[in-house]
């Protein structure tokens, strides 16, 4: 815990609560364990599928035969590293395992083997956006671990069942320094920290089936004052909870030490139905997990060569391409960030400013209609990007309508329904609907005059008023059925007024 | 067919090759004597003979066509330690029941897949942890041996070492041409000593570890128990491979250990450390290494005295790594899988029951320390101390190999003793290490060879310590003390 801390400039998201005696900070740290994407177990050749049947992706190592030897899986030491590097953090070339003690019947081997002392990834930092506000979040450290298997209590009223398909699959524990100041600042490291792993494609980052959850340590205390004595919050598996957990947690602590109490340091579960978090077991009880280096295995030595060579094969990460869509295109900072949130998004933005076979679109123009045209209506039918009916191409070739004049943003709403209802091509469905804007100036002139004509009373009000003129625009684009160039009718209409 | 079993690895292979005998007869005497002696040594814990004959008779077949390996037919005993498929292994623990594993390790498969065949499973301290076989769930392993007391046959029965005491006694009493061993503290080179038998351990690395139950990994390692360095040599050779399902199996060839045999020692540096002349070392012990000194010098060897400093503290060092590694590898024994469950009123009940119910007194007292001294206050000031002297062993002989080629030692303080002498003081016995532990700590090769008879008339070794991955130099330097001592055998296989 840093000192520096306490003395930081205080930033908007990290609120404050208010009690009894005045405003609290409450101070967040987060151990998030995420599943590492992978074929094969962190030490056997085990299947790591979900949803198989109970114990069928189990070898012999896994459910700790007498004799048999763990052997690490080359690849989720190279997913660590990517993670590692996309972290920013420091590649340690020499890691150890070493072995927690402990007894639990899904635990076959009575140990889970970690890295305590020498984790493979050390220093790094995560970049968070709250209100405006960049933070830096501190990374202590990412160790490689075994997941244990699953307990199931509920299938007799005897017995208890184990289900060994989970043990000995890879994790990748990720600890935070206490950087974080409110719920809201937690969730969105957690959501960053989650879009990092996917964008590296070292976790897939499903919440729902626990392959990324969080361990969550907080604290309270009076701004500047030294940290208070914080408790863990174990295995919160949504971003909801996680700000649940957090706020439910700050009021108990807050409540105990304004009631004269103190704070121990405990284990706790926070129940989402309850809306409460409760101790699971207190420091005294806590295991003695008699760590020592796992004599089966070998220190595990990198080649910095290796290291690089992984580094050159990493995707660009969601902060570089918010830069880059923000000066490439002129992207907001908001609109980028939206974009980037996830790969598939950033990916679709980009094929949508490569626009159809009229070639590249306006970067600003195309964001807008991904960010507010298609994602609403994804949002309103709960679709994922994936299953888009409407193609980055589609919405290139709208866009591109849209830029040469060829169709009004009105009419583009219309073409974005037909093409989402039917599919298409956008290009002919506008040649063939008779959708296409209306820039003959005959044309327009026509029936400017006829509106000018019927409403003399309006002729007079805008020579007074100016402002007036949408009126008349709206008139003429309604009579033109909305295919009226806008731009030409304000003109037209301009001219004609003598305003 | 007696006369059958009483011949050397490299003989019975001779005699198979010439077609003297085949290899079903060969498997057949041995059969019958492990049936006339087993009663009274307890060598085996399960004879495997049906198993024995079909491996025999395909054996001849592949002699008959042609097509022989370089064990063919050459029947050898496994230690329980060994797993092996679909034949019940135990580790000599009621911990693991009747556990059939559904695999064969590596070592034993390299054996089966150079022709040997395996007679059946051996006798050993409960998961390897002891200096005289007396701690197994079978009961203890007797020695063929008997000693002499003031000029009297003593019955008292001796027993063959441990923790391969069932290889020990087996070979020596020749119910197996050779067998398999482990070796952690000195669990191949004490038993053989007291036998007068050959034992190599085998630089760690050497051989497989998979398939093996573990006792302390990162000492254990598997080796040969036979009547002759030659026929050690020939079985190494065989069971010695790199593994990858072994992380700390190394990739180095394995050459044929047999061509080191005969070449003599003329030139060969040969350290004395003087830190082995401890207190407690029998006279006739002191005086069988002075004569090994004699036999190496006068074949052309050149000796040096040399110092081992950290020597004394390697037993006690040992006594910590091994029980905490113990602790932690000993902790799937837990009643949920396989082997022994004694329900409980719950889950804990039910850990410690099984586990109360399945571990024998000397395997909960090494639990029991290793838990001790990997626990937090405690780590730093014994387990952490304890790799740090293993540190210093490895850098004493690291230095000894600048002048010296090999390490010439006894391998036990005294000969053979009788069951119960030493079984009811923990310490007393694991003083039976002091010579040997040392090896393991360094992760070096160390073979004993048989070298005299005490004044009782039991045998007595000498180890050879060798240079990492220097397994020929012992063959090379043991097969010159084995011409010059002789054989030892049985006089009489006083239980027919």
């Amino acid at each position: 815990m840093t000192a520096s801390a306490a003395t930081e400039p205080r930033r908007k998201s990290a609120s404050l609560i208010s009690g009894a005696t005045g405003d609290w900070e409450v101070v967040i740290g987060l151990e998030v364990h995420a599943q590492v994407n992978s074929r094969a177990k962190l030490f056997s050749g085990a299947s790591t599928e979900f949803g198989s049947a109970p114990n069928s992706n189990v070898s012999l190592v896994d459910a700790a035969m007498p004799g048999m030897l763990p052997v690490i899986n080359r690849e989720c030491v190279a997913q660590a590293v990517r993670t590692g590097l996309g972290l920013k953090a420091g590649i340690n070339l020499v890691s150890v395992f070493d072995r927690k003690n402990y007894f639990y019947p899904d635990l076959p081997q009575g140990y889970q083997i970690s890295q305590y002392k020498q984790p493979i990834v050390g220093e790094g930092e995560v970049e968070i956006d709250v209100d405006g506000d960049v933070i830096r979040v501190g990374i202590e450290r990412l160790h490689l671990e075994q997941d244990a298997g699953k307990s199931i209590h509920d299938q007799s009223p005897e017995h208890s069942f184990v289900d060994l398909n989970r043990s000995g699959v890879a994790l990748m524990e990720i600890v935070s320094r206490p950087d974080l100041r409110s719920a809201r600042e937690a969730q969105a490291y957690v959501t960053k920290l989650r879009t990092i792993l996917r964008y590296l494609g070292t976790c897939d980052g499903d919440m729902e089936k626990g392959n990324l959850r969080a361990d969550v340590n907080v604290s309270v205390r009076k701004p500047g004052a030294p940290f208070g004595t914080r408790c863990e919050i174990k295995n919160v598996n949504s971003i909801r909870f996680i700000g649940q957990a957090v706020e439910t947690e700050a009021r108990r602590q807050i409540a105990i030490i304004e009631d004269g109490g103190r704070i121990d340091q405990e284990t706790r579960l926070f129940d989402p139905q309850k809306g409460e978090t409760r101790s699971m077991r207190s420091k005294e009880e806590a295991h003695d997990y008699r760590y020592f280096p796992d004599p089966d295995l070998l220190p595990l030595e990198l080649e910095q060569s290796w290291v690089d060579e992984l580094a050159k094969g990493l995707p660009e990460l969601p902060d570089a391409k918010r830069a880059r869509f923000m000066d490439a295109y002129g992207l907001s900072p908001y609109d980028a960030a939206v974009l980037v949130a996830e790969r598939e998004s950033a990916d679709y933005f980009e094929a949508v400013v490569a626009g159809g076979k009229a070639g590249p679109v306006d970067g600003k123009l195309a964001a807008n209609w991904v960010i507010n045209e298609l994602f609403g209506r994804l949002n309103k039918e709960g679709l994922e990007i994936g299953k888009s009916p409407v193609s980055a191409g589609q919405i290139g070739a709208i866009v591109g309508l849209i830029t040469s004049g060829t169709i009004s943003g009105k009419i583009a709403k219309d073409l974005f329904e037909i093409v989402w209802a039917e599919g298409g091509d956008p290009v002919t469905i506008v040649e063939t609907r008779g959708m296409k804007q209306v820039t003959d100036t005959g044309a327009l002139e026509k029936a400017v005059d006829d509106i000018i004509a019927k409403n003399p009373d309006k002729v007079e009000q805008v020579k007074a008023k100016p402002t007036m003129l949408g009126w008349f625009v709206g008139q003429v684009m309604k009579a033109s059925g909305g295919k009226a160039n806008p731009q030409a009718v304000n003109d037209i209409l301009k001219a004609k007024l003598g305003i | 067919m007696t006369e059958l079993t009483k011949l050397t690895l490299a003989e019975a292979r001779k005699g198979l090759v010439a077609k003297s005998f085949s290899a079903v007869e060969l498997t057949e005497a041995f059969i019958a004597a492990i049936e006339a002696a087993n009663p009274h040594l307890n060598a085996y814990v399960l004879p495997t003979p049906e198993h024995a004959l079909a491996q025999a008779r395909a054996s001849d077949a592949r002699i008959a066509a042609g097509t022989a390996r370089p064990l063919e037919g050459l029947p050898i005993g496994h230690k329980d330690l060994f797993c092996t498929k679909d034949v019940r292994t135990t580790a000599c623990s009621r911990v693991l029941g009747d556990f059939k594993p559904t695999y064969e390790s590596t070592v034993g498969q390299n054996l089966w897949d150079a022709g040997a065949i395996m007679l059946g499973k051996l006798n050993n301290d409960e998961f390897a942890m002891g200096s005289s076989n007396e701690t197994s769930c079978f009961g203890p392993v007797v020695s063929p041996w008997r000693r002499m007391r003031n000029g009297q046959a003593d019955n008292a029965k001796l027993v063959p070492g441990g923790s391969s005491g069932g290889s020990s006694s087996a070979v020596s009493a020749d119910l197996c041409l050779a067998a398999t061993a482990t070796d952690t503290g000195g669990s191949i080179r004490q038993p053989a000593a007291l036998t007068g038998t050959v034992g190599i351990k085998p630089t760690y690395g050497r051989c497989s570890r998979w398939g093996i139950v573990a006792f302390a990994s990162s000492l254990d390692q598997a080796g040969p128990i036979a009547k002759t360095v030659e026929d050690a040599a020939l079985m190494l050779r065989h069971m010695a491979s790199f593994d990858a399902k072994d992380s700390t199996s190394v990739d180095a060839p394995v050459p044929d250990y047999t061509a080191a045999l005969g070449k003599g020692v003329k030139g060969l540096r040969v350290g004395i450390p003087k830190e082995y002349r401890v207190d407690g070392m029998s006279a006739e012990a002191e005086a069988l290494w002075q004569k090994g000194i004699d036999w190496l010098r006068s074949a052309g060897a050149t000796i040096h005295d040399i110092s081992l400093p950290h020597t004394k503290y390697a037993l006690p060092a040992y006594y910590i790594v091994a029980p905490a590694e113990c602790s932690s590898n000993l902790a799937r024994y837990d009643g949920v899988r396989y082997g022994l469950r004694v329900p409980g009123k719950d889950l804990i009940d039910t850990y410690e029951a099984t586990r109360a119910a399945g571990f024998g007194k000397e395997v909960r007292r090494r639990v029991l320390i290793g838990t001790y001294v990997l626990s937090a206050g405690y780590y730093d000031a014994y387990y952490l101390k304890a790799q740090k002297v293993r540190t210093l062993i490895k850098r004493d002989f690291d230095e000894a190999w600048n002048s010296v080629d090999v390490v010439l030692t006894p391998t036990t303080p005294s000969p053979a003793f009788a069951q119960g002498e030493k079984s009811g003081d923990p310490v007393a016995m694991y003083l039976e290490d002091i010579f040997t532990v040392t090896v393991n700590m360094a992760g070096l090769p160390g073979i004993s060879v048989p070298a005299g008879l005490s004044g009782e008339g039991t045998p007595l070794g000498l180890q050879l310590i060798g240079k990492p991955f220097d397994e020929a130099t012992l063959f090379q330097a043991g097969h010159v003390i084995e011409e010059a001592a002789g054989h030892f055998r049985v006089p009489a296989k006083w239980w027919r």
